[in-house]
């Protein structure tokens, strides 16, 4: 500031400066403080590595923390909160530069003497004003309207929403009070204000204000300021605005993959598991430290529980609240003030129930939402890994798990008939286990072997790979389950050794390519097996046979039906593919497609869940299934194209509990293609 | 050998085995006269004798305070006391009888054989029947050695009851063999299932019904055809998913057992798992419009029609009829 | 509390079909796998619980060769402090009675409170636990579905018809047959076999047990079972023809003259 000014904090009064050098000082101090004892908890908890792919993860920062990428998709909270936090990062510096001013006079960030100096002002300004109305609107939205998603179930605690009111009150403090500030000095200054911000406001409003009345004004907004801004920084850290300083942090270390499973413990490989102890998460410290990060990172904006299936079909989980409550047990045990506990307290049981955790289809909708990057499955997987450990297995799924464990498949049908199927497919189909080799790989998975409606699926494949002159063939009879669930289900040795046995089925095949129909197999062989040669969805294959035209389909059946797909949670959400489904079945000419708007692609809505859930009793209202199948009606729909035959299972069952037989099919991709393919 | 059947009794009418046993008795040890055994005090042990006399040409009565409630543990040494050497003890294989035969075959020194649901007949000291394992899947022949007496329990439902009550039997009051009877199990008290208020393991006409009804709405009809049946409305296990009956209706391993004496089994197909609940040997008559419904298989009667058209014509027919 | 329980290995039978061998005197067995019989899980899990609330000791003792081993090391993976394992070849062909004889040696060489089986095997008899009852000339309780431990004595809960439950009090030293649904066992996985894969678990011959071969095995059984067959499958339905209305007729008279009609 080029102009000497009539008044400032720093020159006010010895006390005034001697108060406002302390302020800063006890306030970082205090700071400081409370971000120690946040930190003494990540360091007791489990190993994490998360420096890999430091490219990858700097874009995150850039496209999920900077550019605010997953807001806009609630628009309203989303553009709101956009302005928050934008308007945050430019009155970063100007909060920096208050705080300085406090005790030296006239100072400047370096750098921001000149030009920058007077943009910036501009900025700063019009920023304050626009966080401020973003801030009355927030307000009066918290305050007057329920929201749905920031409900607060009945027994897990008051309301947030008076939390929310006060931080909001507090911003608006921040902001009126710097504004206020420089209103009064403005006015004592005749200075420009850029027009129509809260400064420009205020200094017109003071405009004619005797100089000693300004510099009370000026001091006394200072003190609020000061006094506000410290008082607002260590309250971060115990509530939910604490990701205002870890989301940076949190973004950065975020999952890179979709898809995989964290190891049992990060730096043990398979051989050593043995040696452990303990499998799985018992107690809050057995969470790795980006796990606890996450705990402090929640916003509780409910976003993730808004698109959590089982919330939705009021199972007893809230992802929000496994974060939340989580979070506050590890306040508790490791409180600011006080000795950290040192008894180890079970979370199930404790904060969390069993049923909470085995209700998680593992769907991925809510890592999907978070803006934060806050992450869950691994969390379900590692809480269900402790319940394994402990026997804690509910009976229903106890059954399957043994039959996969006696003869490779949840329904404990005889090995033998696992490629009894290849009967009935109208095509010669190779197998290992008679001897042949071939090329490509055809990895069945269990339901399609086996569930009579799902043998179908694998019949119609045989079909299109067959047409598509693919050299495929099966393993047979030495092909085990994927394990695919079994690991999600936290039988991490079950998972291992089936894992194993077909590793070595599929590396003795030689088969330089495996392709599936089965979207759990994909994920599994893709992302929880290792050396394995590529592998592909069969809407993939399809969606090139399109483009290539090596696949031909005659005319659509039935044009007067509307089709629609449904995005399975392991071929969308997890493993990326979302178009080349919607290409093959547009490849059908006349067929008449819409979405399910809103419940499409990454919002895809989980149809119940496969592997062991298909097995696993839950407390709830609804069935995910019927749920999906009525988006489906509201979209137009009166056929669902899935392509996976857990979809299949329970969107076939959930028409019929819907009552909508005669009013709404379900047919699979592959049987889609195959009835078409011209003769 | 002496053949005893040991009749179990409640509020004084004999249980329902009672005549089975009898039956059982002429098919293993055919010629037989067995002699019915029966425990218990007073009034209602009294009017228990009088009704299986008709049945039996000998009753011997156990009158004592402590077998006002059956108890193995009682019952046991009592049947050790009364009873020649070398006899024969039939009853039917129910949890009394479970709970007192295995040991009591052993206090006898006699052969055990359980569960019996076909005879054979006796070839010297040689008592043949079949028995039944793994869950049903297949049948034994067993042979046991009989020369020392036997412990043999009936499964219900195996014998065609003997209706003829031809005998007029002379009740022997064999009481004193109850006196100083003691154990080391004390009976407390029974308590009830808490079935809410349906309860069809206690009906003997069930109309059951599937998922052939289609729609939740259609249940109407087979309520209406129930209600005209004087009978209870049971499910297989879709029904209760959908939630469009409660839990203690339905049928099936995973459900309840039900031993009815007629069975409508409307839109069910007829799955191991639903069989599995039904026990006894029913009258079943079973309605589905797919003819290889394995339902078809076990039931007497078949019809492949539409329940929906044939059900409210029958339930009209029962009604004009009363 | 010092609690034995017996275990049988059986073949598992949830997807099995079991069908009857070629020549008739066994079940195919080829394609079966094996387990713990269901009902004795349900035992184990119950003494193992009392243990983990009262404390003491939980042995686990079957009847068979090396491949039963496998089932009591199971059961010891699951949480049963000792195994025993009963093996001589004068023990085949036992029936219900020859094996509560050779289970009844092996109790007299413990200490123990209380003795535990399953309700019921495979072979639906549901005979040895009593059997080894009045052998050991204890007290009896079967279909149990419920035990309270009390000072010298037990309160438990059986199961009995109608789903009702009849509660007694019994004098331990006793035997308890276990009904399926007393609790919810727990599971055990892959990794809790692997920790006791090599634990000792004691053989017992029948001398070491002072068992008179003559009064087991094949021997000393009273009951034999000849063969398997498979019971002929009803003729099926009778199959009713005719019109909505005839149809309706017909079911009506059949059904009256069954008794479905009050």
């Amino acid at each position: 500031m080029a102009v000497a000014e009539p008044f400032s904090p720093a020159t006010a009064s010895m006390f005034a400066r001697t108060l406002f050098l302390l302020i800063p000082l006890a306030g970082l101090g205090c700071f400081a403080w409370i971000i120690w004892r946040r930190i003494i908890p990540l360091l007791r908890a489990a190993a994490d590595p998360r420096w890999e792919h430091f490219g990858v993860r700097l874009k995150l920062v850039l496209k999920i923390w900077l550019g605010q990428w997953r807001h806009p998709r609630y628009l309203l909270a989303g553009v709101l909160h956009i302005i928050l936090f934008l308007g945050f990062l430019v009155l970063g510096a100007r909060s920096t530069q208050l705080v300085v001013l406090g005790f030296r006079a006239g100072f400047t960030l370096p750098g921001f003497g000149g030009v920058l100096g007077e943009v910036y002002n501009v900025v700063k300004d019009y920023a304050a004003t626009a966080v401020l109305a973003a801030v009355a609107v927030l307000w009066v939205r918290r305050a007057f309207f329920k929201i749905q998603r920031y409900a607060v179930p009945e027994g897990l605690g008051k309301d947030h929403t008076p939390e929310a009111l006060f931080i909001l009150s507090l911003i608006a403090t921040l902001l009126l009070s710097e504004s206020l500030f420089e209103g009064s000095l403005l006015a004592a200054t005749g200075g420009w204000a850029a027009p129509g911000t809260l400064a420009w406001g205020f200094s017109h409003l003071l405009a004619g204000a005797a100089i000693p009345s300004l510099a009370k004004v000026n001091l006394i907004s200072y003190a609020v300021h000061d006094l506000t801004f410290f008082f607002f920084l260590c309250l971060l850290p115990l509530g939910k605005h604490f990701h205002v300083i870890t989301s940076l942090f949190n973004v950065f270390f975020m999952r890179v993959r979709t898809g995989n499973v964290k190891p049992v413990r990060h730096g043990v490989s398979d051989a050593q598991l043995d040696e452990v102890k303990s499998f799985g998460v018992k107690k809050f410290e057995d969470f790795t430290w980006k796990h606890i990060l996450d705990f402090y990172s929640c916003a509780d904006c409910g976003r993730c529980s808004d698109r959590c299936p089982a919330n939705i079909v009021k199972r007893p989980l809230s992802p929000r609240f496994i974060s939340i409550k989580a979070r506050d047990h590890g306040f508790k045990r490791y409180p600011i003030l006080g000795a950290p506990a040192t008894e180890p307290e079970p979370l199930i049981g404790g904060i969390f129930s069993e049923d909470e955790i085995w209700s998680c289809t593992t769907c991925g909708a809510c890592e999907e939402e978070c803006p934060i990057g806050i992450e869950y499955i691994d969390k379900m997987v590692d809480l269900r890994r402790g319940m394994v450990d402990e026997g804690k297995v509910p009976q229903s799924l106890q059954k399957p798990m043994a039959s996969l464990e006696k003869r490779g498949n949840p329904w404990g049908k005889l090995e033998k008939k696992r490629a009894d199927w290849t009967k009935g497919a109208g095509v010669e189909v190779k197998s290992v286990e008679q001897g042949d080799t071939a090329e490509t790989l055809y990895f069945v998975d269990s339901i399609s072997s086996y569930d009579d409606r799902m043998q179908k699926i694998a019949q119609a494949t045989a079909r299109v790979l067959d047409r598509a002159g693919v050299d495929f063939a099966v393993i047979g009879k030495d092909e085990k389950d994927s394990g695919h669930d079994v690991r999600r289900f936290g039988e991490e040795m079950l998972f291992q050794s089936l894992r194993d046995q077909n590793t070595e089925s599929i590396q003795a095949s030689e088969a330089r390519r495996i392709i599936v129909n089965d979207p759990h197999a994909l994920n599994a062989l893709k992302n929880d097996y290792a050396n394995m040669p590529p592998v592909q969805h069969m809407s993939e294959l399809i969606a090139e046979g399109v483009r290539s035209g090596k696949l031909k389909f005659r005319g659509v059946d039935d044009p007067a039906k509307t089709y629609t797909y449904h995005d399975p949670c392991y071929l969308g959400r997890h493993n990326g593919v979302y178009d080349d489904p919607r290409e093959a079945i547009d490849g059908i000419p006349g067929l008449k497609r819409v979405e399910m708007t809103g419940n499409c692609r990454d919002r895809s809505f989980c149809c119940g869940g496969g592997g062991l859930m298909l097995f696993y009793e839950p407390e709830e209202e609804q069935r995910m299934g019927v749920v999906r199948v009525e988006q489906a009606r509201k979209a137009g729909a009166d056929v669902i194209v899935t392509a996976c035959p857990y979809c299949m299972v329970n969107i076939e069952d959930a028409i019929k509990v819907a009552g909508l037989e005669g009013k709404m099919e379900v047919i699979d991709l592959v049987e889609l293609v195959d009835g078409h393919l011209q003769p | 050998m002496k053949i005893f059947a040991l009749i179990t009794h409640k509020d004084g009418v004999a249980d329902d085995s009672a005549l089975e046993l009898a039956a059982a008795a002429s098919a293993l040890f055919p010629g037989s006269a067995p002699i019915a055994l029966l425990t218990g005090s007073g009034s209602t042990l009294e009017s228990a004798c009088k009704d299986v006399a008709a049945s039996y040409g000998e009753v011997w009565k156990f009158d004592a305070e402590a077998l006002a409630y059956p108890n193995a543990e009682l019952t046991r040494p009592l049947l050790l006391k009364a009873l020649p050497a070398g006899s024969v003890v039939l009853m039917a294989h129910t949890t009394f009888g479970m709970d007192l035969g295995p040991g009591l075959s052993v206090k006898l020194g006699a052969a055990y054989v359980p569960d019996v649901v076909g005879a054979e007949g006796l070839e010297g000291t040689s008592l043949k029947v079949v028995r039944s394992e793994f869950s049903g899947q297949v049948s034994a022949h067993v042979h046991a050695d009989v020369a020392a007496g036997a412990v043999v329990t009936v499964r219900s439902g195996a014998f065609r009851p003997d209706e003829s009550r031809d005998k007029a039997g002379q009740v022997v009051d064999r009481s004193a063999d109850a006196a100083g009877l003691a154990s080391r199990r004390r009976f407390r008290s029974v308590v009830q299932a808490e079935a809410g208020d349906i309860d069809i393991t206690r009906e003997d006409v069930l109309v059951s019904v599937g998922r052939g009804i289609g729609e939740q709405e259609n249940l109407e009809l087979v309520k209406d055809l129930a209600e005209a049946m004087g009978a209870a409305v049971a499910c297989s296990r879709p029904i209760v998913d959908a939630k469009w009956l409660e839990k203690p209706r339905q049928v099936g391993t995973s459900g309840q057992t039900v031993k009815p004496k007629v069975y409508l089994a409307l839109g069910i197909s007829g799955s191991f798992q639903h069989l599995g609940g039904l026990k006894g040997n029913p009258f079943i008559v079973a309605v589905n419009t797919n003819p290889k419904a394995p339902i078809f298989q076990v039931a007497s009667v078949g019809i492949v029609a539409d329940l929906l058209e044939l059900v409210p014509a029958l339930t009209e027919k029962i009604n004009k009829a009363k | 509390m010092e609690i034995l329980v017996c275990v049988k290995r059986v073949p598992d039978s949830a997807e099995n079909e079991i069908s009857v061998g070629s020549d008739g005197t066994d079940i195919q067995r080829d394609d079966l796998t094996y387990g713990v019989n269901e009902w004795d899980n349900y035992a184990v899990e119950e003494a193992i619980q009392i243990t983990e609330r009262l404390g003491g000791n939980v042995t686990v003792v079957s009847v068979g060769d090396g491949d039963t081993e496998e089932v009591v090391r199971r059961e010891m993976a699951m949480g049963a402090g000792q195994g025993l394992l009963l093996t001589d070849p004068a023990f085949e062909g036992s029936d219900g009675l020859g094996l509560a004889r050779i289970l009844q040696a092996a109790v007299k060489k413990g200490a123990y409170d209380l003795v535990l089986t399953g309700a019921q095997a495979d072979d639906g008899a549901a005979q040895v636990g009593g059997m080894l009852a009045a052998l050991l000339d204890w007290p009896y309780a079967s279909l149990v579905n419920k035990i309270e431990v009390q000072e010298g004595s037990l309160v438990i809960g059986r199961e009995i018809e109608g789903g009702a439950q009849e509660f007694s009090d019994i004098e331990t030293p006793c035997v308890l047959s276990i009904q399926t649904g007393i609790n919810e066992p727990r599971y055990v996985g892959l990794r809790g076999i692997r920790k006791v894969a090599s634990v000792e678990i004691p053989v017992l011959t029948a001398s070491a047990l002072g068992l008179d071969p003559a009064t087991v095995g094949a021997q000393g059984a009273k009951v034999r079972r000849i063969d398997y067959f498979v019971p002929p499958a009803g003729a099926g339905a009778d199959m009713l023809k005719g019109s909505t209305a005839d149809l309706a007729q017909q079911l009506f008279e059949l059904l009256k003259a069954k008794g479905g009609l009050k």
